[in-house]
């Protein structure tokens, strides 16, 4: 694994050193986040979102482990189980508040993470493999958030359950069937709750397993950095301890600032009045809208309000329902074939103009317009600037991506990581800057 | 600058840079440690438990020799109105005999004639002793039997054979009235 100049795994003493022959769990935290583990020295802080978004995970794991001591997955009792634990339980109000708003926060690291990958082409080879399992988890995260929005069974949970299976009986001939084997109902109901809290419970855990092979398909190649070129000499990386261990724990405890003022100042900021109301199968609040990480595909959702037919005659192709379902998988699934879509052999963002105006004044504004517009009521002009959201959304992906790496002229790219740091590379033979040229105080000496 | 001001540099042994390691590490040592807490005491009686931790209980309809079983603290809870024949009984019974050395009026409580208040579990492993109803077991020393591992109490509730090493647990109690006492 990883470069011929990473530091080797040596047990100090006698235990470690029995521990090694026997298990060697040491050595593999060693290598993964240890000084075992060289990373480019030019990481920027889009690169802490990674060690974030596993915080996180392990985060709402611990926090939903002790929400699951004091809840009821009952239709009965659910809702005031949650006042239950806001009022009685021990530091319940802190608990429910931070694994609420800890899954708002999981989205906010993970959507940069994504972000990051898009701008600097993580996804490119040899990183494919771990953007796909990236794909997986964002996936599965969803599945996780959605189902323990559920769990409170308030109104946005009931109506929110509602529709989101609704998406399923959407599909030609089996959908009404499926919707009602998901829900093990005719509507959300005790049987829905139950299984919701059991698979909101499970999910997590197989998240988890899929993050250890994302991190191990990482490690392989070895991190990307924002010049979008490979590691060449030891001289491009530093061990991962205390460099990068440090630094995660720096920026870790500077979100956690950000993450504790949400918490305890502006607890219900993200969430929905609506659900302090309990569920009722007779009445839909008025306007209905998931959370906020949702928005984007919730727009992409409600964009297609026409069916799409054979022109000039009324034979339906394609029901508006299920044209926007399909859209809305879609939208994720085309990140699937990201790496294929984008064949320009440069990375880094950094290096491509064309590549930069499109991400800076197309995918971004795009991407704010549909955050804004799944939080919008469904009228116009709403709609239809969804529909102009979406259009751009998916030709971003597989039209322009495809079409700039074809016509791109890249910027020249540094020789090495060492070079764009210190502005010359002792390696580059082609380069001869005097030593004095070296900006002072660019990289701090190393101290131990 | 010299590389001694970024820190590698050691003036007895002492580096700039061990400065912002402590910093760093007890501040994050505190912060978990303040974590612990919440996650710990979550698992404690939840306040609507804490609020029910009292039980009155009216003995205006016991006769001598009866007892009502009631609930305290999720746990059974046996009220006695002793009969005279009991009192004296188990006041013949020698103290250094006993395993768990209690006199009655210790059990009873200062102004308390006959009222014996105890919880209704055994001291060995919490089952509930047999002898508070009409009819049940009352072991070899006229008071509780426990059935799961053989614990004979006497009247007074105090161990006297088996694998039980206590008496049964007299609760804090007060007398609200004649005919109420307030258990807790």
């Amino acid at each position: 694994m990883s470069f011929a100049w990473a530091k080797n795994y040596e047990p100090k003493n006698a235990f470690t050193q029995w521990m090694d022959e026997k298990l060697p769990l040491p050595r593999l935290v060693y290598n993964a986040v240890g000084a075992g583990y060289p990373v480019p020295r030019n990481l920027n802080y889009m690169w802490n979102f990674g060690v974030l978004a596993g915080f996180f995970l392990m985060f709402q794991i611990v926090t939903g482990i002790v929400l699951a001591m004091h809840y009821a997955a009952n239709t009965e009792v659910a809702f005031s189980q949650i006042e239950h634990i806001m009022r009685n339980v021990n530091y319940g109000w802190m608990f429910k508040n931070a694994h609420a708003n800890g899954a708002s926060f999981f989205f906010i690291v993970i959507y940069l993470h994504i972000f990051r990958g898009f701008y600097f082409s993580s996804y490119k080879a040899p990183r494919e493999m771990i953007w796909l399992l990236g794909v997986v988890i964002f996936l599965l995260m969803m599945a996780t958030a959605f189902m323990g929005y559920v769990l409170p069974w308030g109104q946005m949970s009931f109506w929110g359950a509602k529709v989101i299976t609704g998406l399923f009986g959407a599909i030609p001939f089996v959908g009404d069937t499926l919707q009602t084997w998901l829900v093990g109902g005719f509507a959300p109901n005790n049987a829905t709750l139950n299984r919701f809290f059991s698979l909101h419970f499970l999910l997590p855990f197989v998240i988890a397993g899929v993050v250890i092979l994302h991190i191990w398909a990482l490690h392989i190649p070895g991190s990307s950095n924002p010049t979008g070129i490979e590691v060449k000499q030891e001289s491009d990386t530093v061990p991962f301890h205390p460099y990068y261990t440090a630094k995660d724990g720096w920026f870790l405890g500077l979100f956690l600032i950000f993450f504790a003022f949400v918490v305890f100042f502006a607890p219900y900021a993200l969430g929905h009045p609506d659900n302090w109301i309990e569920a009722s199968p007779l009445s839909t609040p008025a306007h209905i809208v998931p959370e906020w990480y949702f928005y984007p595909f919730y727009a992409i959702l409600r964009a297609f309000t026409g069916d799409l037919t054979i022109p000039f005659t009324d034979i339906i192709l394609i029901e508006a329902k299920l044209l926007g379902v399909i859209a809305m998988f879609a939208a994720i699934l085309v990140w699937f074939f990201l790496p294929w879509l984008d064949k320009s052999p440069v990375r880094s963002g950094n290096y491509r103009p064309l590549f930069k105006k499109f991400f800076w004044f197309g995918l971004i504004p795009c991407m704010a317009a549909l955050f804004y517009l799944g939080g919008a009521t469904p009228e116009e002009p709403f709609i239809m600037m969804s529909q102009i959201a979406t259009a751009y959304y998916f030709m971003h992906f597989l039209v322009i991506l495809p079409i700039i790496s074809q016509i791109e002229v890249p910027k020249p790219l540094p020789y090495s990581i060492t070079e764009s740091v210190l502005g010359k590379d002792d390696g580059a033979a082609t380069k001869d800057v005097p030593p004095a040229a070296a900006p002072a105080g660019a990289m701090p000496e190393p101290a131990e | 600058m010299a590389s001694t001001a970024a820190g590698t540099g050691t003036e007895d042994g002492v580096r700039r840079r061990d400065w912002i390691h402590i910093a760093a590490l007890s501040s994050a040592g505190v912060g978990a440690a303040s974590v612990v807490l919440p996650l710990v005491t979550q698992m404690d009686p939840s306040a609507d438990v804490l609020a029910a931790s009292t039980t009155d209980v009216d003995i205006s309809s016991l006769e001598p020799g009866q007892s009502i079983k009631e609930v305290f603290r999720e746990q059974p809870l046996f009220v006695k109105r002793m009969a005279a024949a009991e009192i004296a009984e188990v006041n013949a019974v020698d103290i250094g005999d006993l395993r768990d050395k209690q006199t009655l009026e210790e059990r009873l409580g200062a102004g308390n004639a006959d009222i014996l208040v105890q919880l209704g579990v055994c001291t060995h492993l919490g089952c509930v002793p047999l002898g508070a109803a009409e009819g049940e077991e009352k072991g070899e020393y006229d008071g509780y039997f426990c059935p799961c591992h053989g614990s004979h109490y006497d009247a007074a509730g105090r161990i006297r054979k088996g694998p039980a090493p206590t008496n049964l647990v007299v609760p804090e109690f007060s007398f609200q009235s004649e005919s109420v006492i307030r258990v807790g």
